[in-house]
């Protein structure tokens, strides 16, 4: 089989509308700070902060799949893993920027994590809360920044080490190159499993810091998983649009509109687990979570779930539905979105509480800017390297792909 | 002219497809295929159908969600209240969420076991019925595929012969019925 079109151009309508959605992202910013009046711009930080972790739990859901790819061996994928590198990345400027908006917390020009006040922390203060004081030992500064700065090296250190031994495949071919990603992924696999916990309980639990969760870690990596198949799904389907990936067949289709539906339906298996095994224990510690989601965010809550759940069931549970590239791209704008808003409730209620005022244009236009740059981001790596893995050991697997 | 059965037998998935890709290319019709395990992308090739099972078993679980749902309401709200836990009783909606397992399970129960029901029927493979493949090898690791000159009424028996031959047979019986 040979593949005729392996340097990708970007198309001159999605640089244009990029710039443009930066821009927009960048008025949105700028206009959000002036008109936000709550405390400390907490709500303008609130907002940065959803943003910066959905985009860059896109692009490590991206990482966690191409090594998962390697470390089971899959082969009808090989054709398709130019697209997951080409989304992670955005790994380096993601961390860059959730770094910073945790990072100003740190130095106090927001909010956002309760705990991050010394005064709680201090006996002898009025503001003391025994419930943080005891959470002292993990959430302190020093092993806070240690784990910040340990999640950061593994990320970005991993997204250039599999970038750069997939480009050089390319050219050297043989099969080394391939068993050490292979040994790789699973050494990056073994970080994952814990740092994507660990991660979300630091940048999402510790918002409302009196309350935790064991499935939190669990529910955070399978939005990021299927936000991540989503977006992969969708960009598939335009590449092939646009006259790319010739040898990619039905099945690989199927195949991604198998993951959508699968990571969606694991989504809300955990979420409904987390949410009923609170509800049914029904502990004054626990609820506090669902309690601030109630009583502010009830139908927003409920929409989240039931759009997550149904939208994929229904839409994609069929093999044809599957197969018909329309159907897809129409249930992953809907899953993509709602997946969007599902981040948005994890943050919000924590940090602005009972704020009901919402400043539609500022956050639309957060969304919009920052999914201008990652597909700025997305459109320039696919553009550095063959669309397709020329010498990929499974590549000739792949394209013979038939289920 | 009696009609002629044409076993051929294949020691390989790849060849099998291969063979059978050649001899529809040539207007043979092949009848079925007997395979130790589901051999991928033959289905298209030889002209099967695609199965309804799918469609029939998520009706049967859709039934199972609807039945579950009514029972729960039933059983737990309407017959004979019942309060576990303090949590309120008199309401399904209320105490919906601490049912939703058993009508997850429920559903899968119905789904799965219609399916199978199903399966077992329309294949006919019930129970103390005889074994209906025409070599016990294609439950180890053999593949046989079935020609018979009913359904290739344009050739005569000499010329399928003839073009099984151009594959790669590992084993070839002929039986007239």
């Amino acid at each position: 089989m040979t593949h005729d079109k392996l340097q990708f151009e970007v198309p001159s309508g999605v640089k244009k509308w990029s710039s443009i959605f930066m821009g927009i992202g960048l008025i949105a910013l700028i206009g959000g700070y002036v008109v936000d009046h709550t405390e400390h711009h907490q709500y303008w930080w609130a907002n940065i902060l959803i943003n910066a972790f959905f985009y860059f739990a896109v692009a490590l859901g991206a990482m966690f799949f191409y090594a998962l790819q390697y470390a089971t061996e899959a082969a009808w994928s090989a054709t398709l893993k130019r697209i997951f590198e080409a989304m992670f990345q955005y790994i380096p400027v993601g961390v860059g920027i959730l770094l910073l908006v945790i990072a100003a917390g740190q130095l106090h020009l927001h909010h956002l994590y309760h705990w991050m006040d010394p005064n709680v922390h201090d006996i002898n203060h009025p503001d003391y809360d025994a419930i943080i004081a005891g959470k002292k030992p993990y959430l302190s500064a020093w092993f806070f920044w240690l784990r910040m700065l340990a999640y950061a090296g593994t990320f970005i250190y991993f997204s250039r080490k599999f970038r750069e031994w997939s480009i050089q495949e390319d050219t050297i071919g043989g099969t080394d190159l391939h068993f050490l990603q292979y040994r790789k992924g699973a050494v990056f696999l073994v970080f994952f499993a814990v740092f994507s916990s660990t991660m979300s309980w630091d940048v999402l639990m510790s918002i409302d810091t009196h309350w935790y969760s064991t499935m939190y870690g669990w529910y955070v990596f399978s939005g990021m998983w299927v936000s991540t198949m989503t977006f992969a799904t969708l960009a598939l389907v335009w590449l092939k649009k646009l006259g790319y990936f010739g040898n990619v067949n039905d099945s690989h289709i199927h195949d991604m509109g198998k993951w959508m539906f699968a990571i969606s339906m694991l989504w809300s298996y955990l979420w409904f687990c987390q949410y009923m095994l609170i509800w049914y224990s029904d502990i004054p510690e626990e609820v506090t979570y669902f309690k601030e989601r109630y009583d502010h965010y009830m139908g927003m809550m409920w929409t989240i779930f039931f759009v997550n759940f149904a939208v994929p069931f229904y839409s994609l549970i069929a093999r044809d539905a599957k197969r018909n590239t329309k159907f897809l791209v129409r249930a992953g704008v809907i899953i993509f979105i709602s997946h969007f808003f599902d981040f948005y409730l994890a943050v919000i209620p924590g940090t602005t509480h009972a704020h009901e005022t919402f400043t539609v244009w500022f956050e639309l236009g957060l969304f919009i800017g920052f999914l201008g740059l990652f597909v700025r981001m997305f459109t320039t790596a696919l553009t550095k390297a063959n669309l397709i893995p020329v010498k990929h050991p499974f590549l000739d697997e792949s394209n013979h792909h038939s289920i | 002219m009696a009609n002629k059965v044409f076993h051929v037998m294949y020691d390989d998935d790849q060849k099998l497809m291969d063979a059978a890709r050649a001899l529809v290319a040539k207007g043979i019709r092949v009848k079925d295929v007997f395979s130790p395990f589901p051999v991928h992308g033959l289905d298209p090739v030889i002209g099967v159908k695609r199965t309804r099972l799918a469609i029939a078993s998520f009706m049967y679980a859709t039934t199972g969600t609807i039945l579950a749902i009514f029972g729960t309401w039933y059983f737990m709200i309407h017959d004979w209240p019942m309060n576990i836990g303090g949590k309120p009783s008199f309401s399904w909606i209320e105490n919906a969420p601490a049912f939703v397992p058993v009508i997850f399970e429920f559903s899968v129960f119905c789904g799965a076991h219609g399916m199978a029901i199903t399966y077992f029927l329309r294949n006919g493979t019930l129970p103390g019925m005889p074994a209906s493949n025409p070599d016990p090898r294609t439950t180890d690791d053999k593949f046989v595929m079935e020609i018979v000159t009913e359904q290739n009424g344009s050739m005569s028996a000499a010329e399928i012969e003839e073009m099984i031959k151009g594959t790669d047979v590992y084993e070839l019986s002929i039986k007239e019925y």
